[in-house]
């Protein structure tokens, strides 16, 4: 990929491959129709797009620093845009996102908003001023602007201890979805899953994964938008579900109290199999206090600008007015996807309940419904379940169970799509959940080549030598993560929340300070970032053994209680002690002006 | 105050009013969600339903592009902006 050339064609090249990926679903559907199995129509999905991202990062491959760490520094704002957005929407977000939504309602859409709102966060405080810096990680950062070994090496734990946290979930989220659509054991599928993510970053580094992860994001947005208007559409809710689904959200709401929420007895959930659940609360009234909505969507927002790999996305940008601008771009591409899943919430929970729609089950007879073709399918999988708990015959809103996971995979073939509609959405979670994997894994392989191994042990190393380390490290790292992911310990939506805290309990205020106020210093910081992540862990054990916490803060929100710390610890310490000297000043004036070199170019 | 201060006190003004901005979407609304969910907002949903799905959503795409627009006006009057060969 010759740099200059490419990046002009960049618009050209996805068109093809837009065209060429939309070429390849009217083939599947066209082989459905002559009759080519499902199971085959899933193993030619995933397998096709695995081997273009592979091909795009055999492609990108590179011996350049400049090039593996931060892309070459080329990537042009749209197309950042795209990746950002791949590289952020995890397969908790693709898979899991919209049945968090369809069970749970308003309290849960907190993260909604939480996941969004964080860029502004990340546009004003921090993205366009580390561009500047020049830096290749965000330790990188912390260790120049607060100077020492320790407070990078600081910066190191807290963005091992955060991504590593992440990516668990994600290696476990390719697995899943491996498995089902290549029918493999799950222990199996989860190392394919690591080598599949592993064949798009080795190569190239920041530079293959930025374009697999634009390819990625192609495909994930394709996969999701497509059967939501789709299904839309067949059930006559609308033609542009966004805009029109007004009369099914209160329809729903009619339904909920002509039903009730009638609750279970604990002996008849004990029958129900672990992991799925009823519907037990309203679908849009407000079902959470302010408290409890708030401080979620606060502890994401500054999860989410404490993220370091979201962070480096923005080190890839030309210029500083691009990183700016690139934030954007990443919001609206997520914006298209986070926008559509209470939409599709809203119309899967619809098709199900609504006796009037002739896919609708509560009312019918148990008999009849354990007879439909994909309820079978679904019980099978262990995702749907229903029981006559009261014994007379019909299935009613408390009788019937479903995990989240399968608003996503199933809702399609519940409103009667073609199956190649189902093959594509189990190649869009894989992108999603490969997108993200790449990401974390290249910040934590690259926070410890560069800051640990490069700029702590051995400052002489060769280029070459340090490429070496790097990739010795991705490839260690995966393996750990693909380790304690097949070990199958938590959820996947509960760790993916936890790295969020753990982040900003650790990273939010050094970042933030190190920028917007002077007199910050190194033990400041050290004191930050340790006291934050030590406060924010302490929180968590304590909940999590039968601590009863504090202010309505959550073991899902310990990020609140870990920042606080993390603030008092780092204005304290640094008031305490001699401020910053001159030159560290004068190099935070040069960070809050775009123009001129970027300040780590200088040295 | 030389020409940085001036830029910095400038952008430090932009950064507060976007923060502000930010505050009322993300924050402001949802204290008082469950008094405003009983009042039937754009297209038709229930106002706070309707926030939490998309227009907060929308606000913060639009707050960031326009804070980029007049961000990059504030490096301009001070000299300030990259040059393009940069």
């Amino acid at each position: 990929m010759k740099s200059t050339n490419f990046i002009d064609n960049l618009p050209k090249v996805y068109g093809i491959y837009t065209g060429g990926f939309i070429g390849f679903i009217i083939l599947m559907a066209i082989a459905e129709q002559m009759g080519m199995t499902a199971k085959a129509i899933g193993i030619a999905f995933v397998a096709f797009t695995v081997f273009i991202y592979a091909l795009i990062g055999w492609l990108s491959r590179t011996a350049q620093a400049d090039a593996y760490y931060v892309a070459g520094r080329q990537v042009p704002t749209v197309f950042n845009g795209m990746a950002t957005a791949a590289d952020w929407m995890s397969g908790a977000s693709f898979v899991a996102m919209a049945g968090g939504i369809y069970f749970k309602g308003y309290g849960y859409m907190a993260l909604l908003v939480g996941w969004t709102g964080g860029y502004v966060l990340v546009a004003s405080l921090l993205a366009p001023y580390l561009r500047k810096f020049g830096c290749y990680t965000v330790p990188d950062f912390i260790g120049t602007r607060y100077g020492g070994n320790l407070a990078r090496f600081s910066a190191v734990v807290v963005l091992t201890v955060a991504s590593f946290t992440y990516v668990t979930a994600q290696i476990n989220a390719t697995g899943t979805i491996a498995s089902v659509a290549l029918d493999i054991p799950f222990q199996y599928a989860v190392y394919i899953g690591l080598i599949s993510i592993l064949l798009c970053s080795m190569l190239g580094g920041m530079r293959g994964v930025t374009w697999t992860q634009v390819a990625q994001y192609i495909v994930l947005i394709i996969a999701y938008l497509l059967p939501v208007f789709w299904i839309s559409n067949k059930m006559g809710a609308g033609f542009f579900p966004h805009f029109m689904l007004a009369d099914e959200v209160a329809r729903i709401g009619e339904l909920e109290s002509q039903f009730g929420f009638v609750k279970n007895s604990a002996a008849d959930l004990a029958t129900v199999p672990k992991g799925l659940a009823g519907i037990t609360k309203a679908h849009s009234a407000v079902n959470a206090t302010p408290w409890a909505f708030i401080s979620l969507a606060l502890a994401m927002m500054m999860g989410t600008a404490s993220l370091p790999h979201v962070m480096m996305r923005y080190f890839t940008t030309p210029s500083v007015k691009a990183a700016r601008k690139s934030v954007g771009w990443s919001l609206f591409f997520i914006f298209l996807l986070y926008s559509s899943a209470p939409m599709l919430a809203t119309l899967s929970k619809l098709s199900l309940i609504d006796p009037n729609l002739s896919t609708g089950i509560i009312g019918k007879s148990i008999a009849e419904v354990q007879a439909i073709d994909w309820y079978q399918n679904w019980n099978q999988a262990n995702l749907m379940f229903i029981s006559d708990f009261n014994g007379n015959g019909t299935v009613e809103l408390n009788e019937f169970f479903m995990g989240g996971k399968a608003v996503v995979l199933a809702t399609p073939e519940i409103a009667g799509l073609p199956y190649v509609i189902s093959g594509l959405v189990a190649a869009g979670g894989m992108a999603a959940a490969m997108s993200t994997a790449d990401g974390l894994i290249l910040a934590i392989a690259n926070a410890i080549s560069h800051d640990v191994y490069y700029k702590i042990i051995d400052p002489k190393a060769e280029t070459a030598k340090r490429l070496v380390v790097a990739r010795v490290l991705l490839v260690v790292i995966g393996f750990a993560g693909a380790t304690i992911a097949a070990m199958e310990i938590q959820g996947i939506l509960g760790s993916v929340i936890w790295a969020f805290d753990f982040a900003m309990s650790g990273l939010f205020f050094p970042l933030v300070l190190g920028v917007w106020w002077k007199r910050a210093n190194r033990q400041g910081a050290i004191a930050g970032m340790l006291g934050g992540l030590a406060a924010g862990t302490w929180y968590l054990v304590w909940v999590r053994t039968g601590g009863s916490g504090f202010l309505g803060i959550t073991q899902l929100t310990f990020g609140i209680f870990g920042s606080a710390v993390s603030l008092v610890a780092m204005v304290v310490v640094s008031l305490m002690t001699q401020e910053p000297d001159k030159a560290t000043q004068k190099m935070v004036d040069e960070v809050r002006v775009p123009s001129g070199k970027t300040i780590l170019g200088k040295q | 105050m030389s020409n940085q201060e001036k830029h910095w006190e400038k952008s430090r003004g932009l950064l507060m009013i976007t923060l502000a901005i930010w505050f009322v979407f993300s924050i402001g609304i949802f204290l008082f969600g469950a008094e405003m969910n009983e009042v039937t907002g754009p297209f038709g949903y229930p106002w706070t339903y309707w926030f939490t799905c998309q227009g907060s959503l929308g606000a913060f795409v639009i707050l960031i592009f326009w804070f980029a627009n007049r961000q990059e006006k504030i490096d301009e009057e001070f000299g300030f902006s990259e040059r393009e060969d940069e």
